[in-house]
């Protein structure tokens, strides 16, 4: 029964092998050759140059602060999620999920016509003779698109941890006194904490990869380090650099991985 | 030079067609009576409609293809993932497939339409990057230029110096590309747009750090869109999109700066090991005939080298417009890129990235 099982799996690993593997050694290969094809570690040191380090830098601080902000509009909202009738939740998570279904860059470039100078929203302000919004072409702008778009990603799974908690234990706490913020703070957040790790790490990595983000609504005046990788594979046919570069990025992603697989034993990401 | 629209969702849109082609070609049944024509070119750069006629006229079955810039057509078609038989690169880009050994001489008794209708002086132009006219037909060609809003400027914008002007700070929109920004530096600097000399380069970069708190984004094509819009008062453009804008916002202005510019031309070219040759000639030299560029042109709006079509336009306004069909000889200090070598290359793009990290 159990190596019949084992079959199963086959397409799975098949897929993998073919899509995740084979790239994934493709990429370690072109980042650790030249265009001659000999070995070289100059692909990965030139993170250290003074545009590449700054890239990293900015992209580190945007996608830190948009996880931050993530944070603090999702837990709220999951925690209302876990505690209303099971009837009324499922619609309600719909509702959140909606926009999801709709293309991604669909949703961002909406935002760019939200923004705009003369855009929807400036439209309705000055109609309302209040002032102007300027923030597209700005940080905040991009981080507002990253909020925006990586915020199911946040609340799913802490709506999963939150969802999870007994009542019972809650209920103990309060009968053995305590009131509550001090229940929030000794028995719901350390319980929810594989959920907020998932929840970071599912805003954080998207958010320091992105591209798209930073080049529809900061202008392609900031550059993000998402921006340089895409930028060696699609216009200056540097497939080396762009390989070396993605390596780099792939080590935060593995630190990511790691503090996850520490923290979130039972798998609440994989809910999603 | 023709730039996309919405490309991100154009992009994911033209992988599915290859897809899809990739997985069809293995069937004769989607091959048209007398096979097929897979055609590799810029993003909304065609009227649909001709390849429909083609298809019908010929009973040849085109499979086509989109790309965003020159740069990401480039390893696709050396890679040879996709045996496409025709594309249709730029100027410098050309000149490097020529070097590379990509391309495959164009036999002219086969394609008829391109000498008779095409004018001479395109075939004379195409000489910067094909001395002997051996592998390009031009397709379309045009200028890099301002295009401002008169209501939203002092005045007449003419050189590209006004775009260091402190009082259009935030109304400003760049072409996100290398050597379009650089270009426009260059030019100012007085130095060849093609230069690879340090020091100039040097200057170039540091003038464009110097305009980077002026400018309100760097675009590529959503110039069109945000100057249409109102949401800036100047912007770096080609004058194939120029036309579009006008119609739909006739407050907007085209001017060649004074200080000269970029004129470019995108050209057929057939691959060297293209499998439908004899389908890919009879592909180029239905694009040639001045019905079919006609059309084309009035889908498009880029500049045509096609003289035949040009005389069939209805609209005077259109047919001797200072955009679509300027007197290049009244303008001074023209250049066409060159290709600058896997090391001018490198040099620029580094230098460029130090301008957008700045």
């Amino acid at each position: 029964m159990k190596s019949k099982n084992k079959w199963l799996s086959a397409p799975y690993i098949l897929w993998s092998a073919v899509f995740i593997i084979v790239p994934l050694g493709m990429i370690l290969y072109y980042g650790l050759t030249d265009q001659t094809g000999s070995f070289t570690l100059d692909n990965i040191t030139a993170i250290a140059s003074a545009g590449h380090a700054k890239a990293l830098r900015v992209s580190l601080l945007l996608s830190l602060v948009s996880t931050l902000v993530c944070f603090l509009l999702a837990y709220p909202l999951a925690m209302i999620l876990a505690g209303v009738q099971v009837k009324r939740h499922n619609f309600i998570i719909l509702v959140f999920i909606l926009p999801m279904w709709m293309n991604f860059l669909l949703r961002t470039l909406a935002w760019q016509t939200l923004l705009e100078k003369n855009g929807v929203i400036n439209h309705v302000l000055s109609f309302l003779h209040l002032p102007a919004l300027r923030i597209i072409n700005t940080p905040a702008a991009i981080i507002l698109g990253m909020v925006y778009n990586f915020l199911p990603f946040m609340v799913l799974p802490l709506y999963n941890a939150l969802s999870k908690i007994d009542t019972n234990v809650i209920n103990a706490a309060r009968d053995l006194g305590a009131n509550h913020v001090y229940t929030f703070i000794r028995i719901i957040l350390p319980l929810s904490i594989p959920g907020i790790i998932s929840g970071i790490t599912m805003v954080f990595i998207p958010a320091l990869t992105t591209f798209v983000i930073s080049s529809l609504l900061g202008g392609g005046k900031l550059l993000l380090i998402g921006d340089v990788i895409e930028q060696e594979f699609t216009r200056t046919s540097n497939w080396h650099l762009g390989s070396g570069l993605s390596m780099i990025l792939m080590v935060f992603i593995l630190i990511n991985m790691v503090l996850s697989a520490i923290f979130d034993k039972d798998g609440e990401g994989s809910m999603l | 030079m023709k730039k996309h629209r919405m490309y991100y969702i154009r992009q994911s849109a033209a992988a599915l067609t290859i897809l899809l082609s990739a997985a069809l070609c293995g069937c004769s049944s989607d091959k048209g009576v007398n096979g097929q024509v897979i055609v590799y070119n810029w993003g909304e750069y065609i009227d649909p409609e001709t390849l429909l006629m083609f298809e019908e006229e010929y009973g040849i079955k085109v499979i086509y293809d989109e790309f965003e810039t020159n740069e990401s057509m480039y390893p696709k078609v050396e890679s040879g993932a996709v045996a496409y038989d025709i594309a249709c690169p730029s100027d410098y880009m050309i000149s490097r497939m020529i070097q590379n050994g990509m391309l495959s001489e164009i036999n002219y008794g086969n394609i008829p339409n391109a000498k008779k209708n095409i004018g001479a002086q395109y075939f004379e132009q195409s000489r910067g990057f094909d001395p002997e006219n051996k592998y390009a037909i031009p397709y379309c060609w045009g200028t890099v230029g301002i295009l401002y809003n008169r209501t939203m400027v002092e005045e007449p914008i003419t050189c590209w110096e006004q775009l260091w002007d402190e009082k259009y700070a935030d109304n400003i929109l760049m072409q996100d590309s290398v050597r379009d920004a650089f270009m426009v530096a260059e030019k100012l600097n007085g130095h060849s747009m093609n230069t690879l000399d340090p020091a100039e380069l040097e200057a170039a970069k540091n003038l464009l750090i110097e305009q980077k708190p002026l400018v309100q984004a760097y675009v590529v094509d959503q110039v069109r869109d945000k100057m249409i819009g109102g949401e800036a008062a100047i912007g770096v453009i080609y004058s194939g999109e120029a036309i579009y804008t006008q119609k739909e916002n006739p407050d907007l202005v085209y001017v060649i700066p004074e200080e000269g510019t970029n004129v470019w031309i995108d050209s057929w070219v057939i691959l060297k090991n293209a499998p439908n040759k004899e389908n890919a000639e009879k592909f180029i030299n239905f694009m040639c005939r001045e019905d079919i560029a006609l059309m084309n042109f009035e889908y498009i709006t880029y500049s045509t080298p096609n003289v035949a079509a040009r005389e069939l336009i209805e609209e005077e306004e259109i047919k001797n417009s200072e955009i679509a069909f300027p007197d290049l000889s009244q303008y001074g200090n023209l250049e066409t890129y060159v290709y600058l070598g896997e090391d001018g290359d490198y040099l620029y793009n580094e230098l460029w990235k130090e301008v957008k990290a700045y």
